[in-house]
């Protein structure tokens, strides 16, 4: 049959057009996903042109039928290219190791891209002079990319979103194939096979580019409302950081830990009203708290010596004492030659003999599961009583008294329940709304608040306030929490279920 | 994204990555627990070796399981100065052995004691010197140490395809249903009240219409009440196994009976259904136990035990670690040993007729993780309904730490289809990868993937794990000719109970060392 130049140069631009546009959405993707992205866009590039020299030297092994193998090879980028963003955002949620999926799907991608245009040369060999050849099929594909390129930021993204851009180009690709069958049809058998491939693969696509929403809404990311900066699973959990404007927060397994907006707020809460009433003391304990933000209002007081700030998972504090944007919240807290961080399990931790302290601050996260309502037990606040001075006095973060009336109270009743005078109180933090806390200590506290200057939210007149519990957050009667009864998992789940 | 799609999701991933790579492999590991084989020996050995050792003792005590070891603790506190305890297996403990890995130390068969009761006032004092009860309330219950009673939750049922809280099969259940698991609580309710079953047994009343149970199968009982509800006649035949070895067409009413209506302990600081239990199972009794002075010679096969005409007791043992005859010479003996072992070491001790003792299966698992499964969350016991297993326990249940992922998980199985020699002569045939696909499937419904996170699986056999309480025994002739000492030689086993527990074992050895110190 008669070689039409025009659609075939047209193929080579198509093709060029997607092949960009696929290393574009995984370098975005990486970006938003990973953050950093220079690095991201850097290593995507790499890779992919290296995946596509690899696939240009694969060229030479093909031999046999060249348009049954330009053909299916079409056929597989559409899909693997087309499908690519839904895929990573799918993994993402779900693998500890997001660069192993994304690394290996561009090199697959790259590979295939790069074994294209050797063979449409091939092809196309004879058919047309070598220099004209190279000519077109080079310029198509330059200009190819000059479109994707523009189209991607302008059009693609805002429009179309990420996982749908990629369904839709992964049907051009599917296109260019099912338009080669058609047009090279006599030149090969088994067209009939191929033809199902093609069909298939166009319905998956375009499923995809109908249902795009429906597939990213199943991705951790729809749990977020703003950008993700950061994100990194580690042993223990899922760290993840939003920003929106000014707006920084941090997730941990999906739930809210701070918002820079008003983590002033929470972060005074929990510490001064314990810490300006012991002006003996000297040593603090932070459990849990790896953000620093804790640790950030402790060193306000000069006379503070020391601080432990024990959390289990060592990438939390590296993260929160390294990365200049975080050590800009806590002030620099996490390297301060008065902090000291242990990176254990508090519970066992503990169980050796530490301290004596006369300040600690527990800030883990809500008892939302069995493992965590451990550490809210009679046994884990025996075991720090053994770690602390006489004077000394403990704080809880304890939910909100207001979502979770019989959670904040049961804390209060188990910290009883050990021999302590406690002193519920609550403030109120915009991000996360009214929330608790527990003050106890073994012998009542009766000094005045001496408080730290330059406060944002804690003043006399506010601390006069926290403890005044409104009719609908007031105390109600609770089990103890123990280790062999769970009572405060249970009333946690019962409340925040509503 | 909620904490379950999470974890649901999370399941998902590590399939993502490693495919199905891991479908065709073994799964390592081995059959543990050569007393059995030993203790065959005993049978088939010819002539004894000479002894080539004569070691002299105040008081020895032969079998270093719980009732061997509390006798030789009580002797130590009742002031006799040399005791030494032969043990056939590598490590004292009995039924109640443990061991541990790199990752949990888990048990090798009894792995927890409900609440004790009042009548156990033994065991409670033993409780006490060991700081389990570390006080009493104003009402005089016990105050437990919290980290050994189990912590919450203690109990799930995987039921119509998701596991529920709780051991009674009671979701779903239809009007009828509900009915007599409400008509059997009132039977049992009416037996507590009337205060005949005990613990330990013998402290039980002889009530006339309480021994009448024991003539008749509880299958029998349930049978008589009109009980037929599937559910309900599952849950007690669980209990039964559970507890006996065997299950309601093997077991007597009245122990079946005694099971629900004997546990009348109490603590200040939990539900009286909470039971103390430990990463290592009972092992961590058999802990303090053993944490006394009195010497413990493991690998020791005792050959015979006799008293001499000059006074006192000889008991030949061969040394299976140094393979040498040792003789030991002492003023008495405790023979902790099961009645089947007793009687063919002991010239002249009457053989009991129709002992029956129930074949166990215990496996250890470890698992990379424990696989996400439906419904309730991991509890301490996790049984499948209708299973032949009698569940899983997760060692790391009772440990502190946040978030144990490897864990250890023991399975349990009584084997009840066939009469117990043909069991055992069973047991003995299947190899390593029976056992393997044996527990597997038990487990296969909660946990389809549970092959691909097996590290190491190993396998206990217990030829002769408990004795059963068949009907008639716990009433009749038999238990009653065991339970006379034949000075100097004193006995211990919960052979003589007929109830393989904790509460038995521990009291008949504190008994046998009461009567054998007021004999010397």
């Amino acid at each position: 049959m008669a070689p039409r130049p025009w659609l075939l140069l047209l193929s080579v631009f198509a093709i060029a057009t997607c092949g960009l546009v696929y290393e574009l959405i995984a370098g975005t993707l990486a970006s938003y996903l990973l953050g950093d992205s220079v690095t991201q866009f850097s290593t995507i590039i790499g890779v992919y042109l290296f995946a596509m020299g690899v696939g240009s030297w694969l060229s030479r092994f093909v031999t046999g039928n060249l348009i049954r193998t330009f053909i299916r090879v079409e056929f597989l980028i559409a899909l693997l290219g087309g499908c690519s963003a839904a895929l990573l955002f799918l993994v993402f949620g779900w693998t500890i190791s997001f660069r192993i999926p994304l690394y290996s799907l561009v090199f697959l991608i790259g590979c295939f891209v790069g074994l294209e245009i050797p063979l449409l040369l091939r092809i196309m060999e004879g058919r047309f002079a070598f220099k004209d050849l190279v000519s077109n099929v080079f310029s198509f594909d330059y200009i190819g990319a000059l479109l994707a390129s523009l189209l991607f930021p302008l059009v693609l993204v805002p429009h179309l979103g990420l996982v749908r851009s990629a369904f839709l180009f992964g049907l051009i690709n599917a296109s260019v194939g099912l338009l080669a069958l058609h047009l090279l049809r006599g030149e090969f058998n088994g067209a009939r096979r191929l033809w199902f491939t093609g069909l298939s693969v166009t319905g998956v696509l375009l499923f995809g580019l109908l249902k795009g929403d429906v597939i990213t809404g199943w991705g951790e990311l729809a749990a977020f409302a703003d950008p993700v900066i950061y994100a990194e699973s580690t042993p223990y959990q899922r760290i993840v950081l939003t920003r929106q404007k000014d707006d920084l927060r941090l997730f941990l397994n999906s739930n809210l830990q701070f918002s820079s907006r008003d983590e002033y707020r929470y972060h005074e809460a929990l510490v001064h009203p314990g810490l300006s009433r012991l002006p003996q003391a000297k040593k603090v304990l932070i459990l849990g708290g790896g953000d620093g933000l804790a640790a950030r209002e402790v060193l306000r007081y000069p006379r503070i010596e020391g601080i432990t700030l024990c959390d289990l998972d060592p990438a939390m504090t590296k993260l929160f004492a390294s990365a200049p944007m975080l050590t800009a919240q806590n002030a620099g807290a996490l390297s301060s030659p008065r902090l000291h961080i242990e990176n254990a399990d508090a519970f066992t931790w503990l169980g050796e003999a530490r301290g004596p302290f006369d300040f600690v601050i527990i800030d883990f996260p809500d008892p939302s599961n069995f493992s965590l309502g451990k550490l809210y037990t009679t046994t884990f606040y025996q075991r720090l009583l053994k770690c602390m001075s006489p004077e000394a006095a403990l704080v809880v973060q304890s939910t909100s008294p207001y979502v979770a009336r019989q959670s904040f109270w049961c804390v209060d009743a188990t910290l009883r329940a050990c021999g302590l005078v406690t002193e519920p109180y609550h403030a109120m933090v915009p991000s996360f709304g009214e929330w608790g806390f527990v003050l106890a200590s073994k012998q009542s506290l009766s000094g005045p608040a001496v408080l730290p200057p330059d406060l944002r939210f804690v003043t006399e007149e506010v601390l006069a306030q926290f403890p005044k519990f409104p009719p609908d957050m007031s105390r109600v009667e609770t089990e103890i929490n123990r280790l062999n009864n769970q009572a405060l998992v249970r009333y946690f789940e019962d409340e925040w279920a509503k | 994204m909620n904490r379950r799609r999470f974890l649901a999701a999370s399941a998902v991933a590590p399939a993502l990555i490693t495919g199905s790579c891991t479908r065709d492999q073994t799964v390592s590991g081995r059959i543990v627990g050569g007393g059995h084989a030993i203790g065959h020996r005993l049978r088939t050995l010819g002539a004894l070796p000479k002894p080539t050792h004569t070691i002299k003792a105040d008081v020895v005590v032969v079998g270093g399981g719980v009732a061997g070891l509390a006798a030789a603790r009580k002797l130590k506190q009742l002031g006799v100065e040399k005791v030494v305890v032969l043990e056939l297996e590598e490590k004292a403990g009995g039924t109640s052995l443990s061991e541990s890995n790199a990752i949990n130390a888990y048990p090798w068969g009894a792995h927890y004691v409900p609440l004790p009761g009042k009548d156990c006032h033994e065991v409670l004092e033993f409780f006490g010197e060991i700081g389990l009860i570390k006080g009493h309330d104003a009402a005089g219950r016990p105050i437990y140490d919290e980290m050994s009673l189990c912590h919450d939750p203690q109990e799930r049922l995987f039921i119509h395809g998701e596991w529920h809280e709780g051991i009674s099969p009671t979701a779903g259940l239809d009007a009828n249903g509900r009915e007599q698991f409400k008509r059997f609580a009132d039977e049992i309710e009416k037996w507590r009240v009337k205060q005949v079953f005990s613990l330990p047994v013998d402290r039980s009343r002889r009530d006339p219409e309480a021994l009448e149970l024991d003539t008749l199968t509880m299958a029998a009982w349930l049978n008589q009440k009109g009980f037929n509800a599937e559910a309900l006649l599952w849950q007690v035949d669980y209990s039964c196994r559970d507890d006996f070895g065997g299950g309601i067409h093997e077991v007597s009413a009245w122990a079946g009976l005694h099971y629900f209506a004997s546990r009348t302990g109490e603590a200040a600081n939990a539900e009286h259904e909470t039971v103390l239990t430990w990463e290592e199972g009972n092992g961590w009794l058999v802990g303090h136990l053993k944490a006394i002075d009195a010497e413990i010679r493991a690998q020791h096969l005792v050959m015979r035990m006799e008293a001499v005409e000059s006074g006192g007791v000889e008991v030949d043992a061969f040394d299976c670690e140094h393979e040498e005859m040792n003789r030991f010479q002492a003023r008495a003996a405790i023979c902790a040993l099961p009645r089947f072992v007793a009687q063919r070491i002991i010239p002249g001790l009457t053989p009991i007729p129709g002992l029956e003792y129930a074949p166990w299966v215990v496996a250890n698992l470890t698992l990379d993780e424990l696989p996400p499964s439906p419904g309730f969350h991991p509890a301490w016991d996790n049984v499948v309904y209708r299973g032949p297993s009698l569940g899983y326990v997760n060692a790391n249940h009772q440990t502190l730490r946040s978030r144990p992922i490897e864990t250890v998980i023991t399975h349990y199985e009584a084997l009840c289809e066939a009469p117990p020699a043909k069991s055992r002569e069973w047991m003995l045939t299947q190899t390593h990868a029976q056992w393997t696909e044996r527990v597997l499937g038990a487990f296969s419904a909660p946990h389809p993937d549970l092959r691909e996170h097996v590290q190491q699986m190993d396998i206990w056999l217990w030829g002769h794990g408990m004795i059963r309480p068949r009907p008639g025994f716990l009433w009749g002739k038999e238990r009653e000719l065991m339970q006379a000492h034949r000075p100097p030689i004193f006995f211990a086993h919960t052979d003589m109970s007929g109830m393989a527990l904790f509460e038995e074992a521990y009291t008949r050895g504190v008994q046998a060392a009461l009567a054998l110190k007021a004999a010397l």
